[in-house]
């Protein structure tokens, strides 16, 4: 396949960004989205040019760490699939692709495709926790948790944090990333003592960090490619609702 | 140089709680006055970091990734061991101790093993009371499954994902300790240098890979937690980013590296596809607790797979291993699928794979009980294949999954450098010549959460460690190190992409250095890696400036480094003439095909010092002792 790209460059953080013409030569049908740019960075290098930069790790879906809009969807067309498990057989020979980064004021380009997705890091480190320290738990069957609470807070821990979610709502709201951690702790009996705390302490830091509100449109259940339900924001809506009425 | 394990005396039970009472402790008070480097923020280094927080140290943390919680633990998926005994089944500390050193193939340190599985339950409590939601039976109580051939059901599992939930449940505890100010995160920072003053680790350097500035940071011990060396082999289960480059500049400054040779190869992977292809994808072993492994009978048979009848296929491993059948340890799974391809009857495109057939398991469990099973990897299979595993058989191939080898380290994680500790899968200690399915999440954790609290403080306690800080010389001499080679790297200008010269390293060590070795084949390995490793510094190509977020010149320093490792890996496995675990030497094997151990000649770790790029290194052998468990042939017929 003989595909046309569009991507994103730019710079720095600071810098004036732009859509550039790309062609990509030789894509086979089996390779996959990511591994489709290592090919054109592959060719950009054997010219001394640039590559463009862009954040993967795993390659396999779990790390979060990939983070592309293509043609104007985080991650791309296919559901609950990170971009890096997106395949190129997705795609028709001469298809022109856009692909751009996470836009929101909370993720700050750093590069091309590469954003700041620290926010998330402070969201996490303002409550998204047990605080317990090492030693001293008590043992792993001292507290039965029914199979189904265990499977539904497993339901919510399984994001991956990769801010599709964000990129993907017109208010850049981080409110599905924070209600998953919020529901699997307030889940278990192990994050209940925290509860209100936490819901209260995510969400002011959220609101600090710059992400929008909600306004229910699910987009970013849509996009997410662990496909975490909105059913979490409602949940998370009741939490903060319980902490501030239990704050009085 | 004498390697010292430092194993405490005593019978075998008591020494780490012996060893515990008797190590020095930091008052309280003072250990805020104590820094703590951790690099790396996997299961062992983010562990590590939370629980050095949480005591009370003064914890940097540093990894390459945007966010600590990316570290490649978070791919694990099968499970955690734990020797609980929840299901009454005759499980015990000794028995995962006795099957840990047995799979191990008897080329791990016994006192080592056994702590692990004395933690091992500790690790579980730990990750309860942190809000991991562990699997549970309907009576609430944690749910545990057989994995990689055990015989008792000791495996703790959170779906497909455990890696993923111990990794978010250590990432947040260290989270909450970067909120407590006693751990400061330094994230896409990628450690470049060792410092060491007096002889003593005290610090490193970084490269911010954002803005390109080369940063030093002092301390009173270094813990690396930096994970394997499997993309040495280009192609592997693991990140594309994970490299050796901490671990090996950390040799380079005196550390000994140990059993590099001793890698894992994972038996059931999505076969490569071609060239392009940037890593492979693991499917989780529990496949072969339903699916039938075979290849045709007839070399060369290109027919589909389901035209090849019944009498014209070979389930090989049934056939030759009847009492374990498709259930036998990966080593040998993988060398058998290897033999089957070499003997041309691969399947595939390629011919580079076998057939995982579950055709009789949906026979005879029906296809709801299947996908109820394993739904998420044959959805993942279909979606990276475009085949569909409920009709045709997938098609499987080995591929480098785990690093048994590392840095040499004592009883106390601490390698020949004194104050540089090592954690995880970075050190060699715990697994031998060949890890257990469901070890690995448990060693990381256990050095992070239970090991190296306890070690480290008898290390600043029992160490006249003067003050430092950046100014000193030898932080200064080593950023300019740093910097001279980044700027080598970038001034080549040649033509030849990263990529490829990364390529052709790996089809090096996957054709020579890989499932079975030779003489012959390691030799010629060793000619031709310095010959690549010339190759690219006369010719790579690393656009781009050292100002700012540049991903090929990381990726040319990574690989620059690999070029050196891989000399070592190889020599390793040349110098070891016999078979052990994941080492196959083909001189060294038994008259119908298995490893052959040799006690008398190769029972001991090998520890190398480095002597310069391209020079021997020097051999250092720390005899192993068996004092519990007695080497014997593993036998799976």
């Amino acid at each position: 396949m003989r595909l046309n790209l569009k991507i994103w460059r730019q710079a720095g953080p600071n810098a004036a960004g732009r859509l550039v013409d790309y062609v990509a030569e030789n894509v086979s049908p089996d390779m996959s989205f990511l591994e489709m740019l290592d090919v054109v960075n592959e060719s950009l290098l054997r010219k001394g040019e640039e590559s463009i930069a862009f954040d993967s790790d795993c390659r396999e879906g779990i790390c979060g760490m990939c983070s592309l809009v293509v043609n104007g969807v985080p991650h791309g067309p296919d559901r609950g699939t990170t971009v890096c498990q997106l395949h190129m057989r997705r795609f028709k020979d001469g298809d022109t692709i856009t692909i751009e980064p996470w836009r929101a004021r909370a993720f700050p380009v750093v590069k091309d495709l590469v954003v700041d997705r620290s926010a998330f890091d402070r969201i996490i480190a303002a409550g998204g926790y047990v605080s317990i320290n090492c030693g001293g738990a008590p043992d792993g069957n001292a507290i039965p948790i029914p199979k189904d609470v265990a499977e539904a807070a497993m339901d919510s821990a399984q994001c991956i944090a990769c801010g599709a979610c964000v990129a993907a709502c017109k208010n850049a709201s981080a409110h599905l990333f924070m209600s998953a951690k919020i529901s699997q702790l307030a889940l278990l009996p192990q994050g209940d003592a925290e509860r209100e705390r936490r819901v209260v302490a995510m969400i002011e830091q959220a609101d600090a960090e710059g992400f929008g509100s909600c306004s229910n449109e699910a987009e970013c259940e849509a996009v997410c490619p662990k496909e975490i339900p909105i059913s979490n924001i409602a949940k998370m809506t009741r939490e903060y609702v319980r902490a501030v009425l239990a704050a009085k | 140089m004498t390697l010292d394990s430092k194993i405490p005396a005593g019978p075998i039970a008591e020494k780490w709680d012996r060893h515990k009472f008797e190590m020095k402790l930091v008052n309280p008070a003072n250990k805020r006055k104590f820094t703590i480097i951790v690099v790396g923020t996997g299961l062992a280094g983010a562990s590590a970091a939370a629980s050095l927080g949480e005591l009370g140290y003064n914890v940097l943390s540093f990894c390459i990734q945007d966010s600590p919680r990316r570290a490649h633990s978070i791919a694990a998926q099968g499970g955690i061991n734990a020797a609980k005994n929840y299901q009454n089944d005759g499980d015990s500390i000794y028995r995962l101790f006795y099957d840990t050193v047995k799979g191990g193939d008897y080329r791990s340190r016994e006192a080592n093993v056994y702590r692990l599985a004395q933690v091992s339950v500790d690790i579980i409590d730990q990750c309860v009371a942190q809000g991991v939601p562990f699997a549970r039976e309907y009576g609430g109580l944690l749910d545990n499954r057989s994995f990689g051939g055990a015989q008792v059901s000791r495996t703790f599992y959170a779906r497909g994902q455990t890696g993923q939930q111990l990794l978010l449940g250590a990432y947040q505890s260290l989270m909450r300790q970067v909120h407590e100010k006693s751990v400061r995160m330094f994230a896409r920072r990628e450690m470049l240098d060792l410092v060491l003053i007096d002889g003593n680790a005290r610090g490193i350097v970084v490269r911010n890979l954002v803005t390109g500035e080369i940063e030093k940071y002092a301390a009173d011990a270094v813990c690396l937690a930096t994970g394997g060396y499997g993309t040495v082999y280009y192609l592997s289960t693991n990140a594309v980013n994970s490299n050796v480059t901490a671990a090996w500049r950390a040799h380079k400054r005196g550390a000994l590296f140990a059993n590099p040779c001793f890698t894992q190869i994972h038996p059931t992977c999505i076969p490569v596809s071609g060239d392009h292809q940037s890593k492979l994808t693991l499917m989780s072993e529990s496949l072969r607790n339903d699916g039938r492994v075979w290849v045709p009978k007839q070399k060369g048979d290109r027919r589909s797979p389901e035209q090849i009848p019944e009498e014209e296929r070979d389930y090989y491993l049934e056939r030759k291993y009847p009492s374990f059948g498709n259930l036998v340890p990966r080593d040998v799974a993988s060398r058998n699928a290897k033999q089957a391809c070499d003997d041309g009857r691969g399947v595939g495109e390629s011919g580079l794979a076998v057939y995982l057939d579950f055709k009789d398991a949906i026979k005879r469990l029906g296809p709801e009980v299947i996908k109820e099973k394993y739904g998420n990897l044959f959805h993942m299979y279909q979606k990276i294949t475009d085949e569909n595993p409920y009709e045709v058989p997938m098609r499987i191939y080995p591929a480098i999954h785990y690093t048994m080898g590392g840095l040499w380290v004592d009883y106390n994680l601490m390698s020949t450098i004194p104050g540089l500790h090592v954690l995880g899968e970075a050190n060699f200690s715990d697994h031998g010549a060949n890890r257990l399915g469901a070890s690995a999440l448990m060693q990381g954790l256990a050095d992070g959460y239970f090991v190296i609290p306890y070690t480290i403080g008898h290390y600043l306690a029992s160490t006249p460690l003067p003050k430092v800080t950046t100014d000193h010389d030898a932080f200064k001499q080593a950023a300019d190190n740093v910097q001279q080679r980044i700027n080598t790297l970038l001034s080549v200008k040649g033509n030849r992409g990263i990529r490829e010269i990364h390529r052709e390293l790996g089809r090096i060590m996957w054709d020579d250095v890989g499932m079975a070795r030779t003489q012959e084949s390691l030799t010629r390995a060793l000619t031709e890696i310095p010959k690549l490793r010339e190759e690219f510094w006369h010719s790579v190509s690393v656009p781009g400036s050292p100002d700012n977020l540049n991903q090929s010149l990381e990726y040319a320093g990574r690989v620059a480094d690999y070029l050196e490792f891989a000399e070592l890996l190889a020599l390793d496995a040349l110098e070891r003439r016999e078979s052990c675990g994941g080492h196959f030497r083909e001189e060294s094997q038994t008259p119908d095909g298995e490893a052959l151990r040799d006690d008398e000649h190769y029972s001991y770790v090998a520890a190398w010092e480095f002597q310069g790029v391209g020079k021997r290194p020097e051999l250092h052998k720390e005899e192993l002792v068996f004092d519990e468990v007695h080497p014997t042939q593993r036998s799976y017929k």
